[in-house]
């Protein structure tokens, strides 16, 4: 595959909502005129059980619907991140929802408690995977914001479009927010070694 | 949706839908299941707004049995299943067959035998399309291989069978069924349809059964004042039961005859990189997607390889492989079964290839490089 090439797994339990996440950001792509193919896999329960949804978004053809080289890995639950973290580019990014998931395979991943917030700021945490979104498109600009705003808005159940653009903007920040203290970490530890 | 542009994006079984009603079905009989259910649950949507019918039966057995009466009665019929449910429906295919009743079974293939892998993909039913129901008879089964092709087979599916009079399969894997992918469909105005051939002559005067130079009898739906009996017995040009060896030897022959006649046009193959190719990869539904990943990469290395795509798996487009076997050194088949294409393969070779097949059952994907690593395995 060519280097324009983007694979993106999102993971979790099924209910979680990352299929449809899935769909959202493979309709953004085409927003932005890319080419994309979205594949999932998921159990015969209609909850729980491993749930994956895999983007794959590239300027040219699309051969093969599976991502085989990922490049953001998208973790919502413990499970979810010890199964299918193995194909992990090593300069991918690894976004982990640490309500769940406890332990992180690397010290890179971008790190947030992403249900828990969720519930915290919408008293559900029904709108975690829209927050995930805002995460990963804060994390990683594989789509433009404008394109996935207006993907949700498509997508989403009628009536709900304004809440989940909210959960979406909240998921920005939180990325943002992560960010900068991962920032100042990193410029504390350069400190404390000089 | 953004509407300067016309690229959608689309589901396998989405796609399947929207050829069924391009195509003009107006008829749905069905019983939800794994990994099939999307066609039926949009067509309950669209098809009553649209002027058709939808209805949900007790089961696969009924849903059949609606689709065939619907036919009967002038509507074009369709029906969406899995594994278990294409099980249940083999009794009625056959008299659908025999009956030489139009209509189109939607198999998404998942893993089997029985309750098997609901969500898992598979290409297990290859065998059971041809010949799950008993008796000699012929069958026209079409396997998509991108979103894309599974609008366009599904018209086809739908046309071929009232061209032919005859019950087509749409063979499906899971991965085809449910990824989504980027595609523009055409406007309705560029699709094709085909209808069945009503009779133009009085009614007593109509044999449902006397086949034209075609070698397909027209058809009269009930309700038009053509009377006139339809069984599951072997029959004469009347429809009526018969025990006269001349009348069953005509009625039997001429089911394959009529499919005979359109081989050519009801085989659907493609070929990629066959030019200058050594070594081929026979694929079909999703394995066509790994085999196109593999042989950029075989390609780039040099390795002369190309790729036959299988549309049409029934009757088996021989022809595909044979103008090509002069060529070729070693042909792959990878089948998401223990080897179904395969022993076809095997049977028109006759010897002169190396055959060789690499078959996976364990619910996954054969990957691109799988296939690259076994390929260059069989070249070296």
């Amino acid at each position: 595959m060519s280097q324009t090439t983007t694979e993106i797994r999102l993971a979790g339990s099924g209910g979680q909502g990352l299929i449809t996440g899935g769909i959202i950001l493979a309709e953004a792509a085409i927003l932005d005129h890319k080419n994309v193919v979205q594949s999932q896999s998921y159990g015969p329960e209609a909850r729980g059980g491993a749930s994956r949804a895999e983007i794959i978004i590239a300027e040219g053809p699309i051969f093969f619907p599976k991502a085989t080289w990922v490049d953001i890995f998208l973790a919502m639950s413990q499970k979810a991140c010890d199964q299918y973290s193995f194909d992990i580019k090593n300069d991918g990014i690894f976004i982990v929802d640490t309500t769940y998931v406890k332990q992180i395979p690397t010290s890179s991943a971008v790190a947030i408690p992403i249900s828990a917030a969720t519930r915290e700021k919408f008293g559900k945490e029904l709108f975690s995977n829209i927050v995930a979104l805002g995460v990963l498109c804060e994390a990683c600009k594989v789509v433009s914001g404008k394109a996935l705003k207006a993907a949700i808005s498509h997508r989403v159940p009628k009536g709900t479009e304004k809440i989940n653009l909210e959960a979406f903007t909240f998921g920005q920040k939180l990325a943002r927010e992560a960010q900068k203290n991962h920032n100042e970490a990193d410029s504390e530890a350069i400190a404390a070694d000089t | 949706m953004n509407k300067k542009s016309s690229y959608r994006l689309l589901q396998g079984n989405e796609a399947v839908a929207e050829g069924a009603l391009a195509a003009g079905i107006n008829f749905f009989a069905g019983y939800p299941i794994t990994p099939s259910t999307e066609v039926a649950e949009i067509l309950a949507d669209r098809l009553p707004a649209d002027g058709g019918k939808f209805i949900q039966m007790e089961d696969e057995i009924g849903s059949i049995a609606a689709i065939i009466g619907a036919s009967i009665g002038g509507c074009k019929a369709l029906t969406a299943t899995s594994g278990p449910g294409f099980s249940l429906m083999q009794e009625n295919l056959g008299f659908a067959c025999l009956a030489e009743i139009p209509l189109v079974i939607v198999n998404v293939m998942r893993g089997g035998p029985s309750t098997g892998m609901p969500t898992s993909p598979s290409q297990g039913d290859v065998m059971q399309a041809r010949w799950g129901t008993h008796g000699d008879h012929p069958i026209i089964v079409l396997s998509p291989s991108s979103v894309e092709e599974a609008f366009h087979y599904t018209i086809k599916a739908v046309n071929l069978a009232e061209k032919y009079r005859n019950p087509v399969i749409l063979l499906m894997d899971e991965v085809i069924a449910h990824m989504r992918a980027r595609v523009s469909l055409p406007p309705e105005s560029m699709v094709e349809r085909i209808n069945r051939v009503h009779p133009n002559m009085p009614p007593e005067w109509y044999l449902p059964y006397e086949r034209s130079a075609t070698g397909v009898a027209p058809m009269a739906s009930f309700g038009d004042g053509y009377r006139y009996h339809i069984t599951g017995l072997v029959h004469d040009a009347k429809g009526y039961p018969t025990a006269s060896p001349n009348e069953c030897r005509d009625n039997i022959r001429g089911l394959f005859t009529k499919i005979e006649r359109g081989f050519r046009e009801i085989c659907l193959v493609d070929y990629e990189q066959m030019e200058d190719a050594e070594h081929a990869i026979v694929a079909y539904g999703s394995m066509v997607l790994s085999a196109r990943s593999a042989l950029e990469q075989l390609r780039e290395s040099n390795c002369k390889v190309g790729l036959i795509k299988l549309g049409t798996l029934w009757p088996f487009p021989r022809f595909a492989l044979e103008q090509y076997l002069p060529q070729l050194k070693t042909i792959l088949i990878p089948e998401l079964n223990m080897g179904q294409i395969y022993r076809e393969i095997l049977r028109v070779n006759a010897g002169k290839a190396v055959i060789e097949k690499l078959n996976r059952v364990n619910g996954t994907l054969i990957t691109p490089s799988e296939l690259v690593k076994t390929v260059k395995g069989l070249i070296r």
